[in-house]
């Protein structure tokens, strides 16, 4: 018996895998693509893991297939580019268990770095997307995805954005059926990509996009909604929401479940049958473009942008010149996300600010580290980039401000893909200094276990990379371990590993302030002694959201927020700060 | 109509996701088509955060724009202020008193606005202050104090104390649920 639940998007994402006999799945976290597999981890049924990168997760996925398991691998958008190597050439391959590729953008970068468009991809790859609307699309498409990859023997793009990704809507759900393992059978020319076998394959690959054509054309991922033919939307995903939210039954729809290739045909028909065709659709005018190809007249960008979210009420502006009055509210302070109280990064980037360093820095919680009041960071553009980066500023601008440079990156991170940049530097000799932050845990995106921490996906006990050994094995000899509540270790292992003359990492270790065991430990909040506080706000200076100033008062605590770690105390001259586990006695 | 908007907005870490959760259990409950909205990742850290709920006969977007929310939750004073646009003429602000200081604020680059009450007066906005977390404590933890605002909350929304009370019992876990359940009722016969 089926039932209708209120879902979240990725939990109905990984119920239709699980519901379509898929037993393997291989991910790297990311926002806001990361519960898919977590929620697929909760099954037993399926085998679900973090892998260290997006690429090593989707080869894995794709071992998996070759052994004929149904299978995923999740990530987000910029994971993709990461995972892009395997993928064009998998276009190629093709698969043997049903292989789906969960492909999360994030229009309007609530937690991103850059707003890329993954439809790109599935053009590039030639690979077939599928693009849901809602949590019951959801579960549906991750069906149809792994179904069709078997069928047309392709990886199959899994497109989801922020609002679908991460929003609950009703999804009847059905059982598990699992289709028996497909055999392996051993073909190097489809299997084995070297020049000779990936010509043949290329010709295959064309084949079937013909066939996906075909496909588009009559699947009822395809459909036509209909409406006043004054307006046709061609639209998919979340803007058809928007679309549908703000023209009702005022326009008529192709809704595209399919979003590469086109139906052609369809579109043709459909655009014939309307007064004005636009299109609707957040971010790059994919469709849109490849409808003008066509030589069929539409309206898109020339109305929308091809930046952030869209709303409803731009779309019914901007069709139907429907606006609406909005009160003026006056403005309030600002409310960007902070390093959390007791947060073992705090400290480090204090000191970095402190140094006035030249920081090259990488993504993860650290990342908010570039904002006031500890504004420590100098650049972060992709993960793993902040030693890379280090390396060519080092060689560049010479030694004494290579001396003046430093590299932080996350645990998570860094096994992701600091560990090459590393080599780098030791291999082409730049005397640089890498501060890995290593909290035992990936915390940006909520908590997930890594090669790190000791602990798999489903919470099995797995070896932790050792990292100082690590280091060591790949040519740093001067590696050394600080706790970031120790402020002036922190600074004298900075200053003597910046003025070394060769490569050197500085390992920053203690757990994030939100794990289970270290909130058990948590020490009582720290406590100002009045008339010792001199109203100096030194204390400011580290960034905590735990403690304020008040003119009259001086320093206040807010007990509720703090977590005793007594960074606040080391920084007070006057001793005003008691209590804390980092105070020490002078 | 019987679509109802409703919007949640607070300080990232203050238990807005189960008050959703609630919200979204008891419209299912009552038969309708709900979206529920939520931001993860960077705004957790303490940023501010807004979800939003939305219910009825057919839903398409999830998102409520400036002007559309029947009721806005405010699970922090200041944030009741920044997102006071979104309600819609008539609507009903629950605001808990509770005040957190952003950074900004913290660093002194910026000042805690001291007449929100008055802004929001002054814009003819009905709004009813509760202090959640005092009745949190009185229910038996301040944990609560997401609940109870959502029992003040459900005298704007409407629907059965027991229709309520389910869906409270169905989000939280077993050993919280007498907490939950007092903290609810508390904070629906205040408001
Ligand atoms: C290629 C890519 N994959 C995934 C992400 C999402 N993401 C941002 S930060 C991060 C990991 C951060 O973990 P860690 O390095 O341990 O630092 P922490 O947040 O724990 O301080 C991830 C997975 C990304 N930005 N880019």
């Amino acid at each position: 018996m089926s039932k209708k639940e209120l879902m979240f998007g990725n939990a109905a994402v990984a119920r239709g895998f699980w519901e379509a006999g898929c037993t393997f799945a291989s991910s790297y976290p990311g926002t806001p693509s990361t519960e898919v597999t977590e929620f697929a981890a909760e099954t037993a049924e399926i085998y679900a893991e973090w892998a260290p990168n997006e690429k090593v997760a989707l080869e894995s996925a794709f071992g998996a297939s070759l052994a004929g398991a149904r299978s995923f691998a999740a990530m987000k958008h910029v994971g993709l580019n990461v995972a892009a190597d395997p993928l064009f050439t998998m276009s190629y391959t093709g698969v043997n268990g049903g292989l789906a590729v969960v492909v999360a953008d994030d229009p309007g970068m609530h937690s991103s770095q850059n707003e890329q468009d993954s439809r790109h991809y599935a053009m590039g790859a030639k690979l077939p997307m599928l693009e849901p609307a809602d949590a019951a699309e959801c579960r549906a498409y991750a069906m149809a995805a792994l179904e069709l990859s078997e069928r047309f023997d392709a990886p199959v793009l899994f497109r989801l954005t922020t609002r679908v990704a991460h929003s609950r809507s009703p999804v009847e759900t059905g059982e598990r059926t699992e289709p028996p393992r497909r055999a392996y059978q051993k073909d190097p020319g489809k299997y084995v990509m070297m020049p000779a076998n990936a010509r043949g394959r290329h010709v295959a690959v064309e084949a079937r996009t013909e066939a996906l054509k075909a496909f588009a054309e009559t699947t009822p991922l395809n459909r036509v909604v209909p409406g006043d033919r004054r307006i046709g939307v061609v639209a998919a995903g979340i803007a058809y929401q928007y679309a549908r939210e703000a023209l009702g039954d005022r326009a008529a729809y192709l809704k595209l479940g399919l979003v590469n290739p086109l139906p052609e045909k369809k579109i043709r028909e459909f655009a014939a049958s309307v007064d004005r065709l636009v299109i609707v659709e957040e971010l790059d005018p994919v469709i849109e473009t490849q409808i003008r190809a066509m030589g069929i007249p539409c309206e898109g960008k020339a109305l929308f942008s091809r930046i952030g979210e869209y709303t409803a009420r731009a779309i019914a502006a901007a069709l139907l010149g429907e606006t609406a009055e909005t009160v003026a509210v006056p403005p309030v302070p600002g409310r960007p996300p902070v390093l959390c109280p007791g947060c073992p990064h705090r400290g480090v980037f204090y000191v970095l600010s402190k140094l006035k360093l030249f920081v090259s820095g990488d993504i993860g919680c650290y990342t908010l580290g570039a904002l006031p009041p500890l504004g420590a960071l100098d650049t972060t553009l992709c993960m793993g980039a902040s030693v890379s980066g280090l390396h060519g500023w080092c060689k560049a601008a010479g030694d004494e401000a290579a001396k003046r440079s430093v590299a932080v990156i996350g645990d998570s991170t860094f096994i992701h893909s600091g560990i090459t940049g590393l080599i780098n530097i030791v291999y082409n000799g730049s005397p640089a200094t890498v501060l890995i932050l290593d909290n035992s845990i990936t915390g940006m995106t909520g908590h997930q276990q890594n090669p790190c921490t000791g602990l798999t996906l489903k919470n099995a006990p797995a070896p932790a990379v050792d990292l100082t050994a690590l280091c060591h094995a790949v040519g740093v000899r001067r590696v050394r371990t600080v706790d970031p509540f120790d402020l002036a270790a922190v600074e004298t292992a900075l200053r003597e590993e910046t003025a070394a003359d060769e490569p050197s990492v500085i390992i920053v270790k203690r757990p994030c302030a939100l794990l289970k065991p270290v909130v058990a430990q948590r020490k009582p909040p720290v406590t100002v002694e009045r008339d010792a506080c001199r109203r100096c706000r030194a204390c400011m200076r580290i960034g905590c959201p735990a403690i304020s100033f008040d003119r009259e008062k001086g320093a206040v605590v807010d007990t509720t927020l703090c977590v005793g770690c007594g960074l606040c105390g080391q920084m007070c001259a006057f001793g005003a700060i008691r209590g804390g586990s980092g105070t020490r006695v002078i | 109509m019987t679509e109802l908007n409703l919007l949640i907005v607070g300080v990232g870490g203050q238990g807005t996701v189960l008050a959703s959760r609630i919200l979204g259990e008891y419209f299912t409950a009552a038969g309708l088509d709900v979206k529920v909205s939520e931001v993860h990742g960077m705004s957790q850290r303490g940023g501010s955060v807004i979800t939003f709920v939305r219910a009825g006969r057919d839903v398409a977007s999830p998102l409520i724009e400036a002007g559309g929310a029947d009721v806005i939750i405010s699970f922090e004073l200041l944030e009741a202020q920044r997102y006071a646009g979104y309600l819609k003429p008539g609507g009903t602000m629950i605001v808990n008193t509770q005040q957190i200081d952003p950074m900004p604020v913290v660093t002194g680059a910026a000042v805690y606005p001291d007449n929100v009450r008055e802004t929001l007066a002054g814009l003819g906005i009905h709004a009813v202050y509760v202090d959640a977390t005092a009745e949190a404590v009185e229910a038996g933890s301040a944990k609560a104090a997401n609940v109870a605002l959502l029992g003040a909350a459900s005298r704007f929304i409407g629907g059965s104390a027991e229709a309520w009370e389910q869906a409270v019992l169905a989000c939280v876990p077993a050993r919280f649920r007498e907490l939950n359940q007092k903290a609810f009722a508390l904070g629906r016969a205040r408001a």
